[in-house]
């Protein structure tokens, strides 16, 4: 077993000081997660995922146990051990889980048990509290016997709203073992014998990829995009993946390009694991069609302060997925105030109200109607945009999150809907 | 927990988080909503009928409840929407009543319009019960007098006041307005005070506004 070490870990943003959010949620807010913190004392909080750098569990991971530390919770994090093949075998469960197809064995799930009872022997399972993180290392629940009185938790940070039955089956029987579940939004909940928990994810709005930007560094940005910087910009920012439908957004300003004058910026990367993503790219260029008024940008992966500063610039951002996990680039789009434009898909719709933080639609044409209403209405769209970033003030920072996290652990001590700590 | 509203006792301002419980029931049709708000526990009505003013505490004028959101915008039936949106909730004074006027608005709906009942939504938009867990805790802030009791009202988070304003009243069912004009009738012995606190619409206020109208109201007190 390997202890991550937070401190030290180069892939995100050094600790910083839960005071740090006092601007965004206010010192009564930060004073009341100390409180939350305090009915935590003496319970040891053990996290367990499957790797210290790389991933989003990890990202989170990074931030939320240096907080909760100075909050007073007595955080921990671990990390299971696992071969290449092990590995494999969980990116399958993992593409299962979300829906696509990918042929999985007997063989698979004999070799991801195997590895899961070397984890169970090696790994010690201490905390009074085992907050178990995604697939990997789910079968640790085994050990619970071991500390009879220790509460166990399972984080689902899948999109796992259709999953493959055969996998889901197999994960079943060591999901109910466990006390409690969470998942990131109503539709990815199961039919369980143990209560699930509803968590969304959050951002950090002192990461880079959300932190206020001098107006030199957006200006410096679209300047090396060549993006005209007066004329309206309608940005999508995401992975070339059919699921995004790039194309889409293609057809979408085509119909808004008709009346209002605008540029279109199609930002993001291929992965290097999705030869599909290579693929979708071509297909993009190829729609594009040499229009000087549509950019698409390759942006290479650690280039936060760029796609930070091109959401900053466009006036509207569109999020036309055909499938979404949670969405977090629509939360970095809201809390920069900016009118979104996006699909009611995945967790979309916990953002967005339509009308009231956004405007949600299901169509190429719906969608080029909301930007078009949205040019043509600053006022309205500039409402929008203040709507949206006071939503992910009070709903979808990290601060929310560490108290989520809080009230989870202390309910598994509590069986009544209303706790008086 | 101590009554923080007793006569001759300070104000204890306490505050409350919510954690969110799915249940697993979902409804893609209104019979289905329907059958779903009469099965459900009142956790679960009072999520969806205070959750997204507690989401949406910025925007004035409110919003509708989850019920009337969903009916609107998934279903596409704005007569429905409108009937649930305009249902007034301080009217109520406690989550059985509130359930009963949401099930007589929809039942009445569909005995007029029995056709309501085929409209379908897509399995991905369905509307999902959630329960919500209230943790309430005690701030540390106390306050002695009207002075002091107004000068807290201007830091304590919006959570805080909801749980005074909101929470205390319906889910708790004490029998005042709210915990603040209680106190200030019987401890504090300003009934008039208390009266104009009590009258303000909690609904159709910002939590934001809220705040600054009642500290408004103990500044200006007596004038």
């Amino acid at each position: 077993m390997q202890s991550a070490n937070v401190q030290n870990d180069n892939q995100v943003a050094v600790a910083r000081s839960i005071h740090d959010y006092d601007r965004f949620v206010g010192p009564a807010m930060i004073n009341n997660l100390k409180l939350l913190a305090d009915r935590l004392k003496g319970k040891v909080i053990q996290n367990v995922n499957s790797t210290s750098v790389g991933g989003g569990v990890a990202e989170i991971l990074n931030r939320m146990i240096p907080l909760l530390r100075e909050l007073g919770v007595d955080a921990h994090w671990d990390v299971i051990k696992g071969g290449e093949q092990f590995f494999q075998v969980t990116k399958k469960i993992h593409n299962l889980l979300h829906g696509r197809l990918d042929p999985i064995s007997e063989h698979d799930f004999e070799i991801f048990m195997e590895t899961s009872a070397m984890n169970i022997r090696e790994v010690d399972t201490y905390g009074d509290i085992v907050f178990i993180h995604d697939p990997q290392p789910i079968a640790l629940v085994k050990k619970r016997n071991n500390k009879k009185e220790s509460k166990w938790i399972w984080r689902c940070h899948v999109d796992v709203s259709k999953p493959d039955p055969r996998v889901w089956k197999f994960l079943k029987k060591f999901i109910e073992k466990y006390d409690a579940s969470v998942f990131s939004a109503p539709n990815f909940s199961q039919k369980l014998s143990i209560p699930q928990f509803l968590l969304s994810p959050s951002i950090d709005p002192l990461s880079d990829k959300n932190i206020e930007l001098p107006q030199e560094t957006i200006a410096a940005v679209v300047a090396k995009y060549k993006i005209d910087p007066d004329k309206p910009m309608i940005t999508q920012v995401s992975r070339f993946d059919y699921l995004k439908d790039p194309v889409g957004v293609i057809e979408a300003y085509r119909l808004v390009k008709k009346h209002i004058d605008c540029q279109l910026v199609l930002a993001g990367g291929t992965a290097s694991d999705d030869p599909e993503s290579a693929v979708v790219f071509e297909e993009v260029k190829e729609k594009a069609a040499n229009d000087p008024d549509i950019h698409i940008l390759l942006i290479p992966p650690g280039s936060d302060i760029e796609i930070n500063a091109l959401q900053r610039a466009s006036t509207i951002i569109i999020q036309k997925s055909i499938k979404e996990g949670f969405g977090l680039t629509v939360t970095e789009a809201l809390w920069k105030g900016k009118p979104v434009v996006a699909s009611a898909v995945g967790g979309i719709p916990l953002q967005i109200k339509h009308k009231y933080s956004g405007m949600l639609c299901h169509t190429v044409e719906g969608a080029a109607f909301a930007v078009k209403q949205l040019l043509n209405s600053p006022e309205y769209a500039k409402q929008l945009g203040s709507n949206a970033r006071e939503h992910v003030r009070l709903n979808f920072l990290l601060t929310r999150h560490l108290k989520d996290y809080l009230l989870l652990f202390l309910s598994l001590y509590y069986r009544e809907d209303i706790v008086n700590l | 927990m101590e009554n923080m509203a007793n006569e001759k006792k300070p104000f204890r301002f306490y505050s409350r988080f919510n954690l969110q419980q799915l249940t697993g029931i979902k409804a893609v049709t209104l019979t289905q909503l329907l059958k779903g708000i009469k099965e459900v526990p009142g956790s679960v009505i009072y999520d969806h009928t205070h959750r997204f003013l507690q989401q949406h505490i910025y925007l004035n004028p409110e919003p509708p409840n989850d019920f009337a959101y969903w009916v609107s915008d998934v279903l596409g039936d704005d007569e429905l929407a409108e009937r649930l949106a305009s249902i007034d909730t301080i009217q109520f004074p406690d989550i059985r009543s509130l359930r009963e006027k949401i099930i007589q608005t929809i039942e009445g709906y569909l005995d007029k319009n029995p056709a309501a009942a085929a409209r379908k939504a897509n399995v991905h938009e369905a509307f999902h019960f959630i329960k919500a867990i209230s943790f309430i805790f005690p701030t540390g802030y106390v306050a002695n007098d009207l002075k002091e009791f107004a000068e807290i009202l201007k830091v304590i988070t919006i959570e805080a006041i909801y749980f005074h304003v909101f929470e205390a009243r319906l889910r708790l069912e004490r029998n005042a307005a709210n915990d603040f004009s209680y106190w200030i009738e019987t401890a504090i012995g300003d009934k008039v005070l208390a009266d104009r606190i009590a009258k303000l619409d909690p609904y159709t206020h910002t939590m934001e506004d809220l705040r600054k109208s009642i500290v408004r109201l103990v500044e200006r007190r007596g004038e």
